[in-house]
């Protein structure tokens, strides 16, 4: 019995250790974005003396809004076009079984793997020929194709698993393929739309690298861009640089709090069916 | 939410032969609704790769075969480059038996579970630039961590942890392993708990104590989603850690060229030094590598489906 006891306790602290490990860097973002620099570097531990909000105005007063503004059109616009083409195009798969389908959905699959780094100089080129460097719409575009295949593989895995009496009744009722997709199909993928616009939410909100070669000019960074010039920009003011990573943060942490079991599902389901 | 009752049916619906009465007509019927999907994915996988491809083998827009490729394998930053991810490679085992660990631990403890599970997995969906700038902070010579270690009497250990060359790469790892660890930790517990209890009660009635039965009765259990989970973290490590590197680093892979990854050459090539193909012999050279890790994982999980029953 106390052998058992020991071993439930050495269980808890490691787990308590790793737990507080993992929250640590939040800690320090937090705290330290209601310091004075001063305090921020003597005591980056300790909880602020004189909890101040200077910081969170300094960093809103310069371009962060914009970019928190930027950031939230890019995301809601490329996410809810995805979750639309890819639902359409998991329906359509899923419909109407042709010759084929399922090396296409194989192919589908293979693509999630595709590092964005590869694909990003052709997609450049092409950005710059048409004049649309600094616009949203090529990075729109291209968001939506790098989140296409996680989506329609998950969609189509889904459908595929409404049981066919139901479509049948339908159409013997001779509903049209538009109006079964509708009135039947969406209702029922209410939970894997869900995970799916959770998941694509916080890829495109935490993207880099395209958003870094794409939108040059000033006024179209996003948050993530806009954050990592921060640093240099505010070396002497490291309060300001953790209120405004704490800012681009706070949206992340409210969807995983409600959205977490979708999140969750999302990840999984690529792997705990394979 | 109806999906777990719609999801019993599927298997017999699966097996079940479609009725053939459909039109040939009516097959064309998915053609509108894959377009849109079909003509994005062509642009930005399809005509990307082709337009990667033909690039890698030209300069200036005319053919000169494969001397672009023999230029990059001769550069010394990018066999530095490669190297480097290579040595990323090595700290994959560290988290995969991190991952089981957590997940094994977590398993066992009925109070506090879900709590643990959304704190370890917090890391992971935080914005790489956050954690790197966070970071940058706290490891600094005089931050938060050498603060942390010479208090508690560890000073000895306290370092230049992304200042020193030597160290750099592998401080890179760890916080990588930082951010990671948690989504391993909620791939495995997902199928430990789907697992029925009996496998669990016949090992422990046999006797059978933490390391053995975890060993033996756990981790075979899991083999598919292990393999899963280690191709994912080898390609992360192969060509997704740009986004660390850039933001810890301010994009020189710095110091020196300590933390200079195959990505970071890449685009230092194409959008710094103009040299748009060679850019483009290095990508292709990476799309390879990963290609092959995802080729890999596909024959050892069907060589492994013959020799396991699961």
């Amino acid at each position: 019995m106390s052998a058992r006891h020991l071993g439930n306790v050495a269980r808890h602290s490691i787990l308590l250790a790793c737990t507080i490990g993992a929250l640590a860097p939040a800690y320090i973002m937090l705290t330290g974005a209601l310091k004075t620099q001063r305090e921020f570097l003597l005591h980056p531990w300790a909880l602020p003396s004189h909890p101040q909000l200077t910081a969170f105005r300094s960093a809103l007063s310069d371009q962060l809004g914009q970019w928190f503004f930027n950031t939230v059109l890019l995301t809601c616009i490329s996410v809810f076009v995805t979750a639309a083409i890819a639902s359409f195009a998991a329906w359509g798969l899923v419909h109407w079984p042709f010759r084929g389908r399922e090396t296409v959905l194989g192919i589908t699959v293979a693509l999630m793997v595709v590092p964005p780094v590869v694909l990003l100089i052709p997609l450049f080129q092409v950005g710059a020929s048409l004049g649309w460097i600094s616009t949203f719409r090529i990075v729109i575009i291209i968001y939506v194709g790098l989140m296409l295949p996680f989506s329609v593989y998950l969609l189509a895995n889904f459908f595929r698993s409404i049981p066919v009496s139901i479509l049948e009744a339908a159409q013997i009722d001779g509903a049209s393929p538009w109006r079964i997709f509708v009135q039947l199909v969406l209702p029922l993928s209410a939970a894997p739309v869900a995970t799916l616009v959770v998941v694509n939410l916080l890829w495109v909100w935490n993207e880099l690298l395209l958003a870094l070669v794409f939108l040059q000019s000033d006024s179209k960074k996003t948050l993530m861009v806009g954050i990592t010039g921060f640093q240099s920009r505010y070396s002497l003011d490291i309060p300001t640089v953790m209120a405004g990573l704490s800012i681009a943060t706070l949206p992340l942490v409210l969807v995983y709090m409600f959205g977490q079991r979708y999140f969750i599902q999302g990840l999984t389901a690529g792997g705990v069916k394979g | 939410m109806s999906s777990p009752e719609v999801a019993e049916v599927s298997s017999a619906r699966d097996t079940a032969p479609r009725p053939k009465t459909r039109q040939r007509a009516r097959n064309l019927g998915f053609i509108p609704w894959v377009a849109p999907a079909a003509v994005t994915i062509l642009f930005v996988f399809g005509y990307s790769m082709f337009q990667l491809f033909a690039q890698s083998f030209q300069y200036h827009g005319s053919w000169v075969g494969l001397d672009n490729f023999k230029l990059v394998l001769t550069d010394p930053l990018f066999l530095t480059a490669i190297g480097h991810n290579a040595m990323l490679l090595a700290i994959v085992p560290v988290l995969l038996a991190l991952a089981l660990l957590l997940a094994i631990l977590l398993f066992e403890t009925k109070r506090g579970l879900r709590g643990y599970r959304a704190t370890l997995f917090f890391p992971y969906i935080l914005p790489i630039p956050v954690v790197g700038v966070v970071f940058g902070q706290l490891l600094q010579f005089n931050g938060a961590l050498n603060q942390a270690l010479h208090a508690v009497g560890l000073g000895g250990l306290a370092a230049d942890w992304l200042g020193d060359p030597s160290r750099a790469l592998w401080t890179m790892g760890a916080i990588i392993i930082w951010k990671e660890v948690g989504f391993g930790v909620v791939l495995f517990l997902a199928r430990l708990m789907s697992l029925p209890s009996e496998v669990f009660e016949a090992a422990r009635i046999d006797g059978a104590g933490f390391f053995r039965m975890h060993l033996h009765v756990t981790i075979p259990q899991l083999r598919t989603l292990v393999l899963f989970y280690i191709v994912i973290e080898a390609i992360v490590m192969v060509s997704w850690v740009f986004n660390y590197v850039y933001v810890l680093t301010n994009g020189q892979g710095g110091p020196g060229t300590s933390t200079v990854v195959s990505e970071l050459y890449i685009y230092r090539e194409a959008f710094q030094n103009q040299a748009p193909e060679l850019a483009a012999a290095a990508a292709v050279l990476l799309f390879i590598a990963t290609l092959v890790l995802v080729v890999g994982f596909f024959r050892l999980q069907r060589a492994g489906e013959g020799t396991f029953a699961e």
